[in-house]
């Protein structure tokens, strides 16, 4: 944690550099856990389909947003999927988790009726498109986090 | 609402990229200040007092400790709200409303310049499926921008006439942080933030506090000689993962300007609403966040932009102040539009006046890619 003090050019004022460092230890939640441990495991993205509205949620959730159902029917949908839309992040900044640039993608994948937030990645800006699609690559040392998947990736 | 509360005063600072020659709470005191002494009130006539700060933007857990003695909380009534502050006033009505508080100072403040934009906001997402992946509110809006132009035909051009226009408004607005002559090749030839996202379709960090004093009908008559009264006010929230919703459209918008327009009886927002103070942190926001509140069908929000309706002169103009787009900080945004909507309602708006208005319009939201959207709708009649 920094403590300097320094006077500002011209301004009779003083600035206080801090850092406030707080860990913290977020749980996944039961349900949120074996959508992590599948991940890391089986390399399989797992999502949950609600009883009443049909509705297949992934990442796996425990309660539906419209039904308010408890959800407990796992469903493993495919590592296959359609962009829904993406963006490319030029900016460097230190909450990333690769260098920049990075490409952000929303894809559906098959068998979800929700889109799947995450990074695509071994593609040109110039092709991206809304549509196209991208399957994911996993890493290959994985511990049980969103970033086991590396990015989803083109189809040839 | 039966009783009505009214807006007896307004005031902002002057928004700056960087004010480190005042503190959080002497910048809240240059707003504070003046609504006092415009309404004669003095701190201790102050019932309650609704402060709008954010944690993680102001460096310390439970923001608004700080500021106790310049918003008439010491030995005081406080509530603090963490939103954007036209949720403040929200919260204030509703003291006023419950019969238990008469006169209630609304104060919102955020220093931008104090800490890492994208740090602060990265922290707003979800920490296991989303925070990692290093997005921020600029590269979750780039997501959004994509998804509404691909799905509605929404140009780039379009986009960047938003950002010039609100620009240009700001010139007749002595407080904006930077009003500018720019024109859409300046915005389509501006650095590339987060694609399709450049610089000038995004506001800058900006620094600023605002404030207001409410209070009931009757107060309000004997305090002031033109009161502004909350004719309609609704807020509606969405689902924060981002890949739950269809980004291209703001259903809670939608449902947040039906409530409060069902309030005002505004059923033709476009010919009952003289003037919208809309908040628009990125140019693309206008034209949906347009479809949100009813002023065009879903996918129409390109063409209004390009009409004379939303311009000065224009049916209804939107944003004659600039909004947010000239520098306007988070959490202040939305508060500060409910208070370009009562200096409108006062005929107290200068040279960015819209002449004979009696109907107002103010929206501002809080959160990734708008998840909560607030709405109020002000009359002075």
């Amino acid at each position: 944690m920094a403590t300097v003090t320094e006077k500002l050019e011209g301004m009779d004022v003083w600035l206080y550099h801090g850092q406030i460092y707080i860990p913290n230890t977020f749980s996944a939640g039961a349900v949120g856990s074996r959508f992590l441990i599948e991940l890391r495991d089986k390399k399989r993205i797992m999502g949950m389909r609600c009883p009443t509205c049909n509705r297949v949620y992934v990442p796996a959730r425990s309660i539906c947003k419209d039904c308010f159902e408890q959800l407990d029917e796992w469903v493993e949908v495919s590592d296959k999927g359609t962009v829904l839309t993406y963006a490319t992040d030029y900016e460097t900044k230190s909450i990333q988790p690769t260098g920049s640039p990075i490409v952000y993608g929303i894809i559906q994948l098959d068998g979800a009726d929700t889109g799947f937030v995450h990074m695509l990645g071994e593609v040109d800006p110039e092709q991206l498109r809304v549509g196209m699609r991208v399957q994911a690559v996993f890493q290959k040392e994985r511990e049980g986090s969103i970033l086991d998947i590396k990015y989803f990736k083109p189809l040839a | 609402m039966s009783e009505r509360v009214g807006i007896i005063s307004v005031a902002q600072t002057k928004y700056h990229p960087n004010r480190a020659d005042v503190s959080e709470e002497e910048l809240s005191y240059e707003a504070i200040k003046q609504v006092l002494e415009e309404t004669g009130i003095s701190l201790s006539d102050i019932d309650s007092a609704v402060t709008c700060s954010q944690d993680f933007w102001d460096g310390r857990t439970i923001s608004s400790m700080n500021i106790q003695h310049v918003v008439g909380a010491h030995l005081g009534h406080e509530d603090n709200i963490s939103e954007d502050g036209i949720n403040a006033v929200y919260a204030a009505m509703a003291q006023i409303l419950s019969g238990r508080q008469d006169i209630v100072l609304v104060e919102a403040h955020t220093k931008e310049s104090q800490t890492d934009k994208s740090m602060v906001e990265n922290a707003a997402f979800d920490a296991i499926s989303m925070r990692q992946l290093g997005l921020d509110f600029t590269s979750a809006a780039a997501l959004q921008a994509k998804r509404y132009m691909y799905k509605y035909g929404i140009t780039a051009e379009q986009c960047a006439m938003v950002a010039v226009r609100n620009r240009a408004n700001a010139k007749n607005n002595p407080l904006a942080q930077e009003p500018m002559d720019i024109t859409v090749d300046d915005v389509l030839g501006s650095k590339i933030l987060v694609s399709p996202i450049r610089l000038l379709d995004t506001k800058p960090i900006s620094d600023g506090a605002c404030a207001m004093i409410m209070t009931t009908e009757s107060r309000a008559k004997k305090l002031t000689k033109n009161p502004v009264w909350i004719l309609g006010a609704s807020n509606c929230y969405e689902t924060h993962y981002l890949g739950d919703r269809d980004l291209a459209d703001c259903d809670a918008l939608t449902k947040a300007a039906k409530k409060a327009y069902s309030m005002a009886g505004i059923t033709n927002p476009l010919r009952q609403i003289d003037v919208a103070e809309i908040s628009t942190e990125y140019s693309y926001q206008e034209p949906l966040w347009f479809e949100g509140l009813g002023f065009c069908d879903r996918g129409k929000g390109g063409k209004l932009v390009e009409s004379r309706v939303i311009k000065m002169g224009g049916n209804l103009p939107v944003n004659p102040s600039g909004g947010v787009l000239p520098g306007n900080p988070n959490g202040v945004a939305g508060m500060a539009r409910v208070v370009e909507a009562v200096l409108q309602l006062r005929g107290e708006a200068g040279d960015r006046q819209i002449k004979g208005a009696k109907v107002a319009l103010a929206h501002g939201y809080t959160g990734i890619c708008g998840q909560h959207q607030a709405v109020m709708i002000l009359g002075n009649i």
